[in-house]
C-alpha cells in the first residue's frame, strides 16, 4: 500500500548562526545513508533504467528514441467513432465528477471557483480527450480503455460499499462476525481469488455458480421445451422460416403430409416410439413427424422407415396467406389431423416453439462482461480493507458532535450527510487514492480470469506491459515503454497523496 | 506456454496407461539383436557419474528412470537426473552459465537446439551415436537433430499431433462403420452424426493452440511439406493460395455451428481437457474431439470412458495425397563431452532403450527398427505405426517453430488470429492479411 510510504518530513532544520541544538549534520546524512542507498537501488534505479530501456529496441542493442512510444500507440490503430460504450462512459465521467464536486463544494472541502475552474475547463477537455482514446481500438487503446473503466467504478463502488459496511456495522449485533466475512477475501492472494471467479463465472451451469442460479430461475418460468437443435432435412419438404420450419408447397387434403426432421439428441430419441405412418383419411389434412434417421444408420430419405423413431408432441400450425388457421398436435406414433379446417390452401408450419434451445445462461467472460465481472472479483475483495479503514475513521469521529446535532433536531439523515461525511472525508479520499494506484497497476485478476479468447477485450495497461515484455512479444524495449507510461498515470496519484500527508502534518 | 499447455495432459497420459499396462510389462527379452549404439562393452564406467535433464515429472519420470536404470545395470555408471521445468532454454542457460551444464539434455523444442548448437552449448553427436541415428531412423529425424550438417541430437520420444478421438458409441450409433480417411469422407462422416443427433466436433477453441494444430494438419496434407517448410520459416507468406485453401478447408468444417459444440462461442470458451469432458464425458455432448496422443491421458483421468473400447483414434484424414502426421520431440544432446556423455546418446538412440519405455506405455519412438508389438495396446500402436508410416512426410508442430510471439502466446498472432476465424469463417482473406501481418511483425 502506498498509505504510508512517505511519511517522512524533511528534518527540522536548524537556524545557522546561533549555538545550534542537535546533532551535527553529517551524523543526520550518516544515518540516512543506508534508507537512501537502498531506496536508489531498489526504486530509483529501477525506474531509471525502465525509462533507459524504452529507448532501446527489443534486443537492447539499438537506440530508436521514441519509436516505441509511437508504435506503442499507433500499432494497429483503427476507429470505432460511433462507440456508444466511449460516449456512455464519457456521460458517466462527466456525472461523476459534476456530483464530487457539488459534494465537495456542499462541503466545504474545495472552494466555489475551483470548482467552477475544474467543472467549465478542464472537465471538456478531459471529455474530449477520453473520447477520442476510448474511440480507438487497438491492443493499447483497449488498455486505456479498461484502465479508465477500471479507475472510474472500481474505486467508487468499493468506497460506496465500505462505507455502507462501516455504517451498517456500527448498528448491528454480530458486527464483528459480518467485519470477519467482509474482510476474509482480503487474506486470500489475487491468485487464489482469480481461480475461485473463474469457477464463478464458469460458463457451464453445471460448474458456474452464477449461471446456475441463473439458468435455474430461467428454467423455472420459462423451460426450454420440445426437440432443441432439430432441423429438416435438407433435401426433403420442409424449409426454415425464421426458428421454425414451413413446408415448401401447399398441402394436399387426403395425402398425408410427411415431414422429416434430422439432429434431434440421440438421448431423446431412444425415449421416443416408431413411427407409424398416417392413414390417408379423404379430404382431411393430417400427416406424420417423425426423426428421418434410423439409428444405426442407413433407411431411405424423406419416407418413414420401420425403426425411425416418431416425434411426440410437436405442434403443427396449418398457415394460409400467412395467417394460421389452426393448430395440431402429433401423437406418440408422430401422426397429426386437422380435422375442422375450412377449405383452402394451406402450407403446414412447425413453430420454432417445438425447438426452443435450452438457455445457456449468461456468458460472463465474453467480450462485453469480462471487464465488468473482473471489477466484480476485484469489488469482492477489497470491499473488506475499505470497511475496515472508513469504519476505524467513524470510530474515531467524536460522538458528542453526533449528539449535539441530534440534540439540535437534525434527522438521521442530515446527521450523515452533514456531520459524519464531512467528518469522514479525509479518510474516505485516502481510501479512494489509495485504491485508485492500486486499479492503475491491476494484472493479476485480469491475467487469470479472462480467458484467451476475450484477453485482449480485458486488456489493460499493466497486462499489456506484460504481454509485450515476456508473455510473448519478448520486446522489452516495448514493455519498458508501456510501463514508462503506465508510471506516468499512477504519478499525479502519488503526488496527490503525498501532498494530503504534508498538509496533514504541516 | 504451449509447451506448457500440453506437457500436463501428457503426464497424465503416462500415468494411466501405466497403470493400465502394470500387469503386461514383465520382463522381455533383452537386447533382441539391439543393433548398433549403446554396445560399448561391459561395466566400462563404473564409478562414473552422468547427468541428465529432461523436461519430465511424474510418471514420465519414472519411465524414463527405467530406461536410465537399464543404462546403468549395462554399463556401471550411475545416472542422475533432473527435471528441467518447462522454459528449458533458461534452465539449461543459466546451468552453463554456472559452469555445471548435465552431460546429456533432452530438449523438447527444436529452436532451442538450433539456438544452443549456435552457441556452443551442445556438442556433435559421437562417431556410435550418429551410426546408430542412420540405422534406425528415418532421414527427417538425422535432419531435425543437425544444425548446419553436423548431428547433434537424437529424438528419443515423439508426440503425434494427428490423431482425432471419437466416440464409439456415436459412431455406431449414426451408424458409421469405418472412421473417414479423407477430409471429403470426414465432412460427410461429421454431416451423418450431426444428423444422428449427436453434435459431432468438441473444438478447444478456447486454447489458440489446438487451432493452430488443425491448420497444420490441414495444411501440410494439402499443400505438401516442401510449402510446409516454407510456412514454418515464413519464406512464403501468409497470404499465399495455399494458406487461404487451408482455411476455406478448416470452413467447412468450422463454419457449421451446428457441427461445433457450443457453438463457434461455446467453442471459443473452451479449453482443451474441456473438449474432451465434451466429447467423452457424462453425458457426452460431441462425438469427436481432435487432438494430439496426449488426449488419452485426459480421457482416462476426467471421465469413466475407456481408451481403446469407448474411445479410439483415427489418424488425421488426407486432405490431399498423404494423410498429414504432425507432432513435437524430445531430442537427446551431449552438453559435455564426456565418455558417459557418449555412451548415453549412443544408448539412447538404440532400440534397446526405446523398447525400454515403450513397453511400459505413454511413449512413441521415432525409431523404425523398433518392433511395433512391443507396444502395450493397440491405440500405442496405431499411434506409433503412423509416425513410422509418414517416415520422412512427419513434421513439427509449425507454430512451435515460429517465435512465440506468433505462435505460442495466448490472445496474440496466430492463435488469437485463428480464434476469429472460428469466430468467423467466411472471412479467409482478412485472417491471411491479419495471419501475414503478425507473423510479418514476429519474424522481423
Amino acid at each position: 500500500m502506498s498509505t504510508e510510504s512517505v511519511g517522512t518530513r524533511p528534518p527540522a532544520t536548524p537556524e545557522a548562526g546561533s549555538g545550534r541544538l542537535g546533532p551535527p549534520p553529517w551524523l543526520s546524512a550518516g544515518f540516512l545513508l543506508p534508507a537512501i542507498v537502498l531506496l536508489a537501488l531498489l526504486v530509483l534505479y529501477p525506474i531509471l533504467y525502465t525509462v533507459w530501456r524504452s529507448l532501446y529496441d527489443a534486443g537492447g542493442s539499438r537506440f530508436v528514441g521514441l519509436d516505441n512510444y509511437v508504435s506503442m500507440f499507433t500499432d494497429s490503430v483503427t476507429f470505432g467513432w460511433s462507440d456508444s460504450a466511449a460516449i456512455g462512459l464519457v456521460l458517466v465521467i462527466t456525472v461523476l465528477t459534476v456530483i464530487a464536486l457539488t459534494l465537495g463544494v456542499i462541503t466545504g472541502a474545495v472552494q466555489r471557483s475551483t470548482a467552477l475552474r475544474i467543472g467549465l475547463i478542464g472537465l471538456p477537455l478531459v471529455d474530449v480527450a477520453a473520447y477520442f482514446i476510448l474511440a480507438m481500438n487497438s491492443p493499447m487503446f483497449t488498455a486505456i480503455k479498461n484502465n479508465v473503466i477500471w479507475v472510474v467504478f472500481a474505486p467508487t463502488l468499493i468506497t460506496a460499499l465500505g462505507l455502507i459496511f462501516a455504517v451498517v456495522t456500527e448498528r448491528i449485533r454480530w458486527a464483528s462476525a459480518f467485519k470477519l466475512i467482509v474482510f476474509m477475501p482480503m487474506a486470500i492472494s489475487m491468485l487464489a481469488a482469480g481461480v475461485i471467479f473463474t469457477l464463478v463465472y464458469d460458463r457451464a451451469p453445471e460448474r458456474g455458480v452464477l449461471n446456475a442460479v441463473v439458468v435455474g430461475a430461467h428454467d423455472t418460468f420459462q423451460p426450454s421445451t420440445g426437440y432443441p437443435g432439430a432441423r429438416p432435412r435438407p433435401n426433403g419438404p420442409l424449409t426454415a422460416q425464421g426458428e421454425g420450419f414451413i413446408t415448401k408447397q401447399a398441402v394436399q387434403p387426403g395425402r398425408p403430409a410427411l415431414l422429416p426432421v434430422v439432429a434431434v439428441n440421440i438421448e431423446t430419441q431412444r425415449k421416443l416410439a416408431t413411427v407409424k405412418p398416417a392413414a390417408a383419411r379423404p379430404g382431411v389434412i393430417s400427416g406424420t413427424v417423425w426423426v428421418d434417421f434410423a439409428p444405426g444408420g442407413g433407411g431411405a430419405q424423406n419416407r418413414p422407415d420401420p425403426n425411425e423413431k416418431a416425434l411426440s408432441g410437436i405442434k403443427v400450425e396449418a398457415v394460409s396467406g400467412g395467417r394460421v388457421t389452426g393448430t395440431a398436435t402429433t401423437g406418440n406414433d408422430g401422426g397429426f389431423v386437422f380435422s375442422s379446417l375450412p377449405s383452402g390452401s394451406y402450407q403446414l408450419r412447425l413453430p420454432e416453439s417445438n425447438f426452443t434451445p435450452p438457455f445457456n445462461g449468461v456468458d460472463w467472460l465474453g467480450p462485453g462482461l469480462v471487464t465488468p465481472a473482473i471489477i466484480g472479483a476485484y469489488v469482492w475483495m477489497w470491499a473488506g480493507f475499505a470497511m475496515v479503514l472508513i469504519g476505524a475513521g467513524l470510530a474515531a469521529i467524536p460522538r458528542d458532535a453526533l449528539e449535539a446535532a441530534r440534540v439540535d433536531g437534525a434527522t438521521e439523515l442530515q446527521v450523515f450527510w452533514r456531520v459524519t461525511m464531512p467528518l469522514l472525508a479525509p479518510v474516505i479520499v485516502v481510501v479512494l487514492v489509495t485504491l485508485v494506484i492500486n486499479v492503475l497497476k491491476i494484472f493479476d485478476l485480469v491475467y487469470i480470469i479472462a480467458p484467451g479468447a476475450t484477453q485482449q477485450d480485458a486488456n489493460v495497461l499493466a497486462l499489456q506491459f506484460y504481454l509485450q515484455s515476456f508473455g510473448g512479444g519478448n520486446d522489452q524495449g516495448l514493455g519498458s515503454a508501456i510501463a514508462a507510461v503506465l508510471f506516468l498515470l499512477v504519478l499525479p496519484a502519488m503526488a496527490f497523496n503525498i501532498r494530503r500527508f504534508r498538509q496533514e502534518q504541516g | 506456454m504451449m509447451r506448457s499447455t500440453w506437457r500436463l495432459p501428457k503426464v497424465t497420459a503416462a500415468v494411466v496407461a501405466g497403470l493400465l499396462l502394470a500387469a503386461g510389462c514383465g520382463g522381455g527379452d533383452d537386447g533382441d539383436g539391439s543393433t548398433a549404439g549403446g554396445q560399448s562393452g561391459g561395466q566400462t564406467l563404473n564409478g562414473q557419474t552422468v547427468e541428465v535433464a529432461a523436461v519430465w515429472t511424474g510418471q514420465e519420470q519414472q519411465n524414463f528412470q527405467k530406461v536410465l536404470d537399464a543404462f546403468a545395470k549395462k554399463t556401471g555408471a550411475s545416472v542422475k537426473y533432473t527435471p528441467t521445468g518447462d522454459n528449458q532454454s533458461t534452465f539449461l542457460g543459466s546451468k552453463v552459465s554456472g559452469g555445471s551444464p548435465p552431460d546429456v539434455a533432452l530438449l523438447a523444442q527444436q529452436g532451442v537446439l538450433v539456438q544452443f548448437a549456435q552457441k556452443g552449448w551442445i556438442k556433435p553427436l559421437p562417431a556410435e551415436a550418429q551410426q546408430a541415428l542412420q540405422q534406425n531412423y528415418a532421414k527427417i529425424w538425422q535432419d531435425l537433430g543437425s544444425v548446419d550438417g553436423k548431428p547433434y541430437g537424437v529424438y528419443f520420444k515423439v508426440a503425434n499431433k494427428s490423431t482425432v478421438w471419437y466416440r464409439t458409441q456415436a459412431f455406431s450409433d449414426a451408424g458409421i462403420a469405418q472412421p473417414p480417411t479423407t477430409w471429403a469422407d470426414f465432412v460427410k462422416t461429421v454431416g451423418t452424426i450431426s444428423d444422428s443427433g449427436t453434435t459431432p466436433i468438441a473444438i478447444a477453441g478456447g486454447d489458440g493452440w489446438t487451432l493452430t494444430d488443425w491448420f497444420e494438419n490441414v495444411y501440410v496434407s494439402q499443400a505438401g511439406t516442401e510449402k510446409y517448410d516454407q510456412l514454418s520459416k515464413h519464406e512464403i507468406p501468409w497470404t499465399d493460395p495455399s494458406v487461404k485453401n487451408a482455411l476455406r478447408t478448416l470452413a467447412e468444417l468450422w463454419g457449421k455451428p451446428n457441427y461445433i459444440a457450443g457453438g463457434a462461442s461455446g467453442a471459443l470458451r473452451m479449453d482443451m481437457p474441456t473438449s474432451v469432458t465434451q466429447a467423452f464425458g457424462d453425458p457426452p455432448k460431441a462425438a469427436m474431439v481432435y487432438e494430439g496422443d496426449f488426449v488419452p491421458g485426459v480421457i482416462s483421468a476426467q471421465t469413466k470412458a475407456k481408451v481403446g473400447t469407448d474411445a479410439k483414434f483415427f489418424p488425421f484424414p488426407a486432405v490431399g495425397q498423404q494423410p498429414p502426421v504432425v507432432g513435437g520431440g524430445d531430442a537427446a544432446t551431449m552438453m559435455k563431452d564426456t565418455p558417459g556423455a557418449r555412451a548415453l546418446v549412443a544408448y539412447l538412440a538404440s532400440t534397446e532403450a526405446a523398447k525400454e519405455w515403450a513397453q511400459l506405455g505413454g511413449f512413441t519412438s521415432p525409431n523404425k527398427s523398433l518392433d511395433i508389438s512391443v507396444y502395450p495396446d493397440e491405440t500405442q500402436r496405431g499411434i506409433a505405426k503412423s509416425v513410422i508410416d509418414a517416415g520422412d512426410d512427419f513434421r513439427f508442430d509449425m507454430s512451435d517453430l515460429a517465435p512465440a510471439a506468433f505462435g505460442g502466446t495466448k490472445g496474440e498472432g496466430e492463435w488469437a488470429d485463428l480464434q476469429d476465424f472460428l469466430k468467423n469463417p467466411s472471412d479467409v482473406d482478412g485472417t491471411a492479411e491479419k495471419l501475414e501481418a503478425d507473423a510479418a511483425k514476429a519474424f522481423k
